[in-house]
């Protein structure tokens, strides 16, 4: 056991808090988040040329063989800026879902690209009826010739506007909520058929609401085995998961340490707000949740690096279900503890609130996780 | 001891629930069913339309314009105005002002500004907060100087509600440096297009404007528009206070939201099924209207004290803790009952004219905004810490 960084991953860690402090300032976050794009192309260039988008990736794929532990690293790091370029959707959702499924050809055709930065991928999963339910599909696939044809809505995409190809799933047989039966599908966004419509989400970010009508792809665009892809969804999704509860610590690490610096600075009544007992016990709780979350992000990561199995799984859940809960926590009281100033968008913690708060509901909330944890108890 | 209502009282409800059925504007209703800001032209067209039926200050004594009503009606009015999804007046000058002015204030100043206040006529915000004093709010530093018969009014307000849309701004100022601070205090009304005042927005959490700053530079305010007497403003301001606290509460709005939640769970499918159908989620729902039904009846029995002739202390504070409360967790569980749809979010200008852009289901639209907004609800009006203080000073003693 050793719960201490390796040299290189002390390096990795370095080079992204250095490129959070250059590029993310709370004024650049800000002015990002508003323009159209919502994040930055010269960003993205930079990550894939310090190795970042390719650190995840597996070596006979042209990666850095990274596991969960570096991308851990590397999503705490960017979670103290509230980085917002697509990482998650590219690297972590779609680019491991080719990865770990897709053929030697899908492979080969596409995750260069995305490790040099050319390419933006994003995961459709979600549905109108599906809430946290990775099995709850209703998009179908319907065989038609060498190929098949893709009906349904997918919702809240994220970064399904900017994506070049979307992976969707599908289902190609089975009842609803079957895990049988569902597929995987790389499906271009400028296909014939494919309707993307994008909005703002609360966390500054983009996603999209995707539409398949009557969309023709060839037999090539199928991932994985046909039907059998509920597994690879999982076990991406656990890990993508993971990726999050370790932004959600960088995130509450940053949120304490502003709000810390706040209760020493602000005063009211002649003396810094941080001499009220009550306001030094409230940090002090946020302090533990911080602390019990980076130790539950640092578990999940390190268990996945050993195997997947239902304990890792477990172990996933744990750590979500706690994080879920302090994300909220901390969240709101670093709003609560600056008064008026927590209520501006000027200001930087409300944003860290805010994201905070997506992270709790993404791949499942609070509650969702804890009936998970209980099911494979 | 009777919890049961007269025949009068029956009829009296009725009489209120078909007004509210005829005459609220379906748009002014619809805004306030999703929890979305008011538009100001909604708000006082709505406004005017209860002052018509003479609906307008329930609260106020009959002699100044008010309904005359038992405690019992004012009860059933507030709950018909929740059940029909019917904004209450906007505070500052009905229920904060308002009392003020007819409690403390000039002859001249009743005449001109009750009717004004019950017509709509002006629009009123609250310049109580300054950059330096928030929870210590006699700290404030704005200061009036004496100059024949006006006042020189210079400093700076922050976080006034609404003063993009304000004619007349109450004010708390210095009018005396020397004294201990809550002894040199007074109470202004300054109208907003005296020269000097200007605003800066201020962009929320949610990204649209209810917030701002005011900057006073050499404004002059006739003395006659000061409240009672010069230096004892901090009595009338807290006079206030303690009437915000109250209504801050926000039961009846509380109970509509936990009926909308009801009917969004009904329909929100999850499963294979309905949310209704989650125990979690439900339990979360019931306990909150649990806690609603405990702060009625507290709420309740406070105002029977009321009418009884007691003087209460701090014991509002204790409706404005579990009120804020109640209302962060409601719409804190309107988010999470749409799931993904969680997390679309736009500020309304951008959103306008594309509410039938993305697929998510129309009440989508509405629970973020007021979720965002009402994070503030444990900040204003006193933060939720200071009404602790409050009550553990002066009910507890301690
Ligand atoms: C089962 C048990 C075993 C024990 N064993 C031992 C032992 O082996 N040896 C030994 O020496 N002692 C022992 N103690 C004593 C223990 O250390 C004291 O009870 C403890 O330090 C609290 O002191 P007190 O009882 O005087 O309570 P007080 O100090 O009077 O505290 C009363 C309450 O006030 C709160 N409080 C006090 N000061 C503050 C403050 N500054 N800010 C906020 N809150 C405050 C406390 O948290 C507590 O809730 C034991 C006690 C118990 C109950
Ligand atoms: C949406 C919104 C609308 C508002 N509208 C108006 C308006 O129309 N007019 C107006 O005048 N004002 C308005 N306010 C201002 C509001 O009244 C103040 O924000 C509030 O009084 C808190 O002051 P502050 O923001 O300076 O925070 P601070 O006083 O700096 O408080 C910061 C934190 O410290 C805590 N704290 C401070 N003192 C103590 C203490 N002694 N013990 C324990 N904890 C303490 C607070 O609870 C808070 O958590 C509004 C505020 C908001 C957010």
């Amino acid at each position: 056991m050793d719960f201490e960084l390796s040299e290189e991953q002390v390096l990795l860690k370095d080079s992204v808090d250095r490129f959070v402090l250059d590029n993310y300032g709370a004024d650049d976050r800000l002015k990002l988040s508003q323009t159209e794009l919502g994040f930055s192309r010269d960003h993205w260039k930079q990550m894939a040329e310090l190795g970042w988008l390719g650190m995840a990736f597996p070596e006979e794929v042209g990666g850095f063989g990274g596991g969960a532990v570096e991308t851990m690293i590397m999503m705490e790091s960017m979670g103290r800026g509230l980085v917002l370029e697509p990482f998650v959707s590219t690297v972590l959702l779609g680019g491991a879902l080719i990865a770990e499924a897709g053929s030697a050809e899908q492979i080969e055709s596409i995750i260069p690209s995305v490790i040099e930065g050319n390419l933006m991928l994003a995961f459709a999963y979600a549905e109108p009826q599906s809430r946290f339910n990775l099995n709850d599909v209703e998009t179908t696939a319907t065989k038609s010739g060498d190929g098949y044809v893709l009906s349904g809505t997918k919702s809240v995409v994220y970064h399904g506007g900017t994506a070049d190809k979307v992976v969707v799933s599908a289902r190609t047989s089975g009842g609803s909520r079957d895990a049988e039966g569902i597929s995987l599908f790389v499906v271009d966004t400028n296909a014939s058929g494919v309707d993307v419509r994008s909005y703002q989400t609360v966390d500054g970010q983009r996603a999209a609401d995707i539409r398949f009508d009557n969309v023709s792809v060839g037999a090539d665009a199928l991932l994985g085995e046909e039907g059998k892809a509920a597994p690879v969804i999982e076990k991406i999704a656990d890990r993508a998961t993971a990726a999050l509860c370790a932004e959600a610590v960088g995130a509450m690490a940053a949120a304490n340490e502003i709000t810390n610096e706040y209760l020493k600075t602000r005063k009211q009544f002649g003396i810094p707000i941080g001499k009220f007992q009550v306001l030094q016990h409230r940090m002090v709780d946020m302090y533990m949740e911080a602390e019990q979350s980076k130790s539950m992000a640092d578990m999940a990561a390190m268990k996945l690096d050993i195997g997947y199995s239902d304990e890792t799984k477990r172990a996933v859940s744990a750590a979500k279900s706690q994080i879920g809960k302090a994300c909220k926590f901390v969240g709101q009281q670093s709003v609560q503890l600056h008064g008026g100033m927590g209520m501006t968008d000027e200001y930087s913690i409300g944003h860290y609130f805010k994201r905070l708060s997506t992270i709790e509901l993404l791949f499942g909330n609070t509650d969702y996780h804890l009936n998970r944890f209980s099911a494979l108890s | 001891m009777d919890l049961s209502f007269t025949d009068e009282e029956l009829a009296f409800q009725a009489e209120v629930r078909e007004f509210l059925e005829t005459k609220l504007p379906a748009d002014v209703k619809d805004r306030y069913e999703r929890g979305l800001h008011f538009t100001k032209e909604g708000q006082v067209r709505w406004q005017k339309i209860l002052n018509e039926k003479g609906w307008m200050a329930p609260n106020w004594p009959a002699e100044y314009g008010g309904t005359g009503w038992t405690a019992t009606q004012k009860y059933i009015f507030a709950q018909e105005l929740g059940r029909a999804s019917a904004p209450p007046p906007i505070p500052f000058g009905v229920s904060m002002v308002g009392p003020v002015i007819y409690t403390f204030g000039s002859q001249e100043q009743k005449d001109y500004y009750l009717p004004r206040i019950l017509n709509s006529d002006d629009w009123w915000c609250q310049g109580y907060s300054e950059p330096g004093s928030g929870s210590d709010l006699a700290s404030l530093q704005t200061k009036a100087v004496r100059d024949g018969d006006e006042y020189v009014v210079n400093g700076q307000k922050i976080w006034t509600s609404h003063a993009q849309h304000a004619d007349m701004i109450f004010c708390l100022v210095r009018t005396d440096s020397n004294a201990k601070a809550q002894e040199g205090i007074s109470f202004l009304l300054i109208d907003m297009n005296t020269p000097g005042i200007t605003l800066k927005p201020i962009i929320g959490l949610d990204k649209e404007h209810t917030l701002n700053e005011v900057f006073f530079d050499d404004v002059r305010v006739p003395v006659k528009n000061r409240v009672g007497e010069e230096n004892k403003g901090w009595t009338y301001a807290k006079f206030l206070l303690g009437n915000e606290r109250t209504s801050i509460a926000r039961i009846s709005q509380s109970k509509l939201k936990v009926k909308k939640l009801r009917a969004i769970a009904a329909e929100q499918r999850t499963n294979g099924g309905l949310l209704q159908d989650d125990t979690d989620f439900m339990r979360k729902l019931n306990q909150i209207d649990v806690d609603l039904m405990a702060l009625e009846y507290t709420e309740l029995r406070m105002l029977s004290r009321i009418q009884k002739g007691e003087k209460l202390t701090a014991e509002p504070s204790l409706l404005k803790i579990k009120g804020s409360d109640i209302q962060q967790a409601l719409t804190e569980l309107s988010v999470e009952a749409l799931g993904m749809y969680g997390v679309a979010y736009e500020a309304e200008e951008i959103r306008e004219g594309r509410n039938d852009q993305n697929f998510a289901p129309d009440y989508a639209n509405g629970p973020m905004a007021e979720h965002l907004y009402l994070r503030a609800a444990s900040i204003y009006g006193g933060s939720n810490e200071i009404q602790r203080n409050i009550i553990s000073k002066m009910v507890l003693g301690l």
